[in-house]
């Protein structure tokens, strides 16, 4: 296996609404960030990977004018996948494996705020039995938060912890959208946003982007002080049939964790992207993580939720951790599908 | 960051357009039983009914075939409520979305149940479907009711 | 039988899957600036900072550089020359042109990129390097919109020499 680092990290900020820009406009400033970051210019990277869905633009081939903000002259070594940025940064590090690439540039973006995104998200499940009845995300994740409760898995309390502290940790989190202090018996005196969840057990709706810079070995060392080396990276998916699913449990980050090697030393810290409390608290579960590790330093996805570029910015918000210093471990989630039904799980180590 | 944006020129984009998605041999029994108002599973290896019927096993990927009735009642294993529906959705006033397993299923499938109040609403609770007047042969020629 | 009785009888093979969203779309800051001055009668292309090519309409970057435009903007002329064409005989949408009609690329005066459009000439005399201008609706029906203009036609200039745009082609 060669070394791979993540070498560099830049984000928008989490916003409900860009009105005033486009996906490309709001892309721009990040890519142009990175390249200051990193020092390097858009000739450098060996392949540039991106993550977006053109249902959020409502335009086919809307991925195509994210290439606007990296410059595509002479032309370049490009792959899209239509999930989050994670999963191209995983197509990225598997480019490096093959020894096709030293250095890549991976992104992800996306404007959920020009539709109504819990029902944009519907046309992502079974086309035949279950999206006739246009059934929206914050629903279909209802069903697994009652779930979870009915059968003892959790608590109300424990779901209104999850936000408490996501939002306290996203304080110091200049990116995130939904910070503050909030106390556990504020949020269960919320009313019901569609029963068993309240507004405060989702993710907001936030427009936003992310981009990563891959570098391999004695690249990476001279890119930055302190490389974040991913040292284990999977994913795994589930059936999306809810009915032959486990929903009180997330098998696929169990799977995943377990290929990556999450559990085979401390995690100091992990960044989360569940986008629902409860589902917060089944990957935590999933993952195995214990008192010791830091969940969530950046608030997480309960904080800001850029889609398609939020499971790529747990990668990048682990790697500053590590890069300073706060953290030699970490493990980062990134999730797609209804009811975490696939998985990502990436372990950064600093040595 | 970046510099501040002036007002963006904005205007209503309306996406709309029909898939016509072909079924398939078991898919096409499925939605064509529906049509006549009965429910298709389909047995498993390990002799277990999925429901809705599919063409393959999820966990093992293996061909099925053996058709089996089940229903028409039920029982609810989750729920959610819906208060304010969307336009979309398949009714206009406040109403359920469910897991419902099916009498003789082994799995529970995504459904509607119109129970009228949430207080109505209990997991594990009986339902029993209701079909619009004409069934075409799809998902959304009924819906579920408190049986 | 008659086919929808056979439909209500027979096998259900299909299955129509209505798909309807609604979204609000922003144009973001590059090309509301642009739309706004076509309300105007102006053509406004940016200026790439990495080799001075002038892009037109612009998303805001230079696609080949990845570098943001400035926020100077370069006022195209409404004349230019025919890069390529097409003859059209399918019918579209919003054309403002009967059936057959002449698809174009046109390279406007002051612009390195190339924008697509319909032209108004006997199908017989459409050829590259043809000399072409806008044809405008009336000021009154100017709105922010590229439908300000309804389609180029030929003008009383000489060919362009094929250097001078041979690169678009």
């Amino acid at each position: 296996m060669r070394e791979v680092a993540v070498v560099g990290f830049t984000q928008s900020p989490s916003l409900r609404r860009e009105p005033d820009r486009n996906e490309i406009e709001i892309l721009i400033p990040v890519i142009e960030a990175l390249r200051k970051q990193t020092g390097l210019s858009s000739k450098d990277f060996d392949f540039v990977c991106s993550g977006s869905s053109d249902y959020l633009a409502g335009q086919s081939f809307a991925f195509v004018s994210g290439l606007d903000a990296v410059g595509a002259w002479p032309p370049v070594c490009e792959s899209h996948v239509e999930m989050d940025g994670a999963w191209a940064l995983y197509e990225a590090w598997v480019k490096i494996q093959m020894g096709y690439a030293d250095t890549a540039l991976v992104y992800g973006f996306g404007k959920p705020s020009m539709g109504d995104l819990p029902l944009t998200m519907a046309l992502q499940l079974d086309p035949y039995v279950m999206m006739p009845l246009w059934p929206d995300a914050i629903s279909i994740a209802g069903l697994q938060a009652r779930h979870c409760l009915d059968a003892g898995l959790m608590k109300p309390e424990d779901m209104a912890a999850a936000a408490v502290r996501d939002r306290g940790h996203a304080k110091s989190n200049p990116y995130a959208q939904v910070k503050g202090d909030y106390t556990v018996a504020q949020i269960l005196a919320e009313p019901f946003l569609v029963n068993p969840l309240r507004r405060s057990d989702c993710a907001p709706i936030s427009d936003g982007a992310s981009a990563i810079v891959l570098a391999a070995g004695d690249r990476a060392r001279k890119l930055c002080d302190r490389p974040a080396w991913i040292r284990g990276i999977d994913h795994i998916c589930e059936p999306m049939d809810f009915g032959v699913r486990d929903l009180g449990r997330s098998r696929s980050t169990e799977i995943a964790a377990e290929k990556a090697g999450a559990g085979r030393d401390k995690i100091d810290v992990a960044e989360l992207s569940a986008p629902f409390t409860h589902q917060e608290i089944l990957v935590e579960r999933a993952l195995g993580l214990s008192a010791k590790t830091k969940v969530n330093p950046s608030g997480g996805a309960l904080a800001g939720n850029p889609l398609m570029a939020v499971g790529l910015s747990r990668i990048g918000e682990c790697a500053t951790r590590i890069w300073s210093g706060e953290a030699d471990r970490a493990v980062a989630h990134a999730t797609s599908g209804p009811c975490l039904q696939q998985n990502l799980v990436c372990v950064l180590e600093g040595n | 960051m970046t510099k501040p944006a002036t007002a963006a020129l904005t205007a209503p984009h309306h996406l709309s357009y029909t898939y016509k998605r072909s079924l398939g041999k078991v898919l096409s029994a499925f939605f064509t039983a529906l049509r006549d108002r009965r429910f298709l599973g389909i047995r498993r290896a390990n002799g277990s009914v999925l429901f809705p019927a599919k063409e393959y096993d999820p966990d093992t990927s293996e061909s099925l075939s053996e058709l089996v009735e089940v229903g028409p009642t039920g029982i609810v294993t989750t729920w959610v409520w819906v208060a304010q529906p969307r336009r979309q959705q398949p009714l206009a006033h406040p109403f359920a979305y469910a897991l419902v397993k099916l009498d003789g299923a082994d799995t529970p499938f995504l459904h509607v149940v119109d129970a009228g109040s949430e207080s109505k609403m209990a997991t594990g609770m009986r339902v029993r479907p209701r079909f619009c007047d004409v069934p075409k042969g799809a998902i959304d020629d009924f819906v579920f009711e408190p049986a | 039988m008659s086919a929808k009785e056979e439909q209500a009888s027979g096998p259900v093979m299909v299955l129509s899957c209505p798909i309807s969203l609604d979204y609000a779309y922003s144009a973001g800051q590059s090309a509301s600036r642009f739309l706004r001055a076509i309300a105007e009668g102006k053509l406004l292309g940016q200026r790439c900072p990495v080799d001075g090519r002038v892009y037109f309409p612009s998303r805001g970057s230079c696609p080949m550089h990845g570098v943001t435009f400035g926020d100077d903007a370069v006022e195209l002329s409404d004349k230019g020359t025919i890069v390529t064409f097409s003859i059209v005989r399918v019918p579209s949408q919003n054309i403002a042109l009967p059936l057959p009609y002449i698809t174009v690329n046109v390279l406007l005066d002051g612009a390195d990129t190339i924008l697509i459009h319909v032209l108004d000439a006997k199908l017989e005399d459409v050829h590259m390097g043809m000399r072409v201008q806008a044809v405008w609706k009336p000021r009154e029906e100017w709105t922010t919109s590229t439908a300000n203009i309804l389609y180029f036609r030929p003008i009383d200039e000489p060919d362009a020499k094929y250097e001078t745009y041979k690169e678009h082609i």
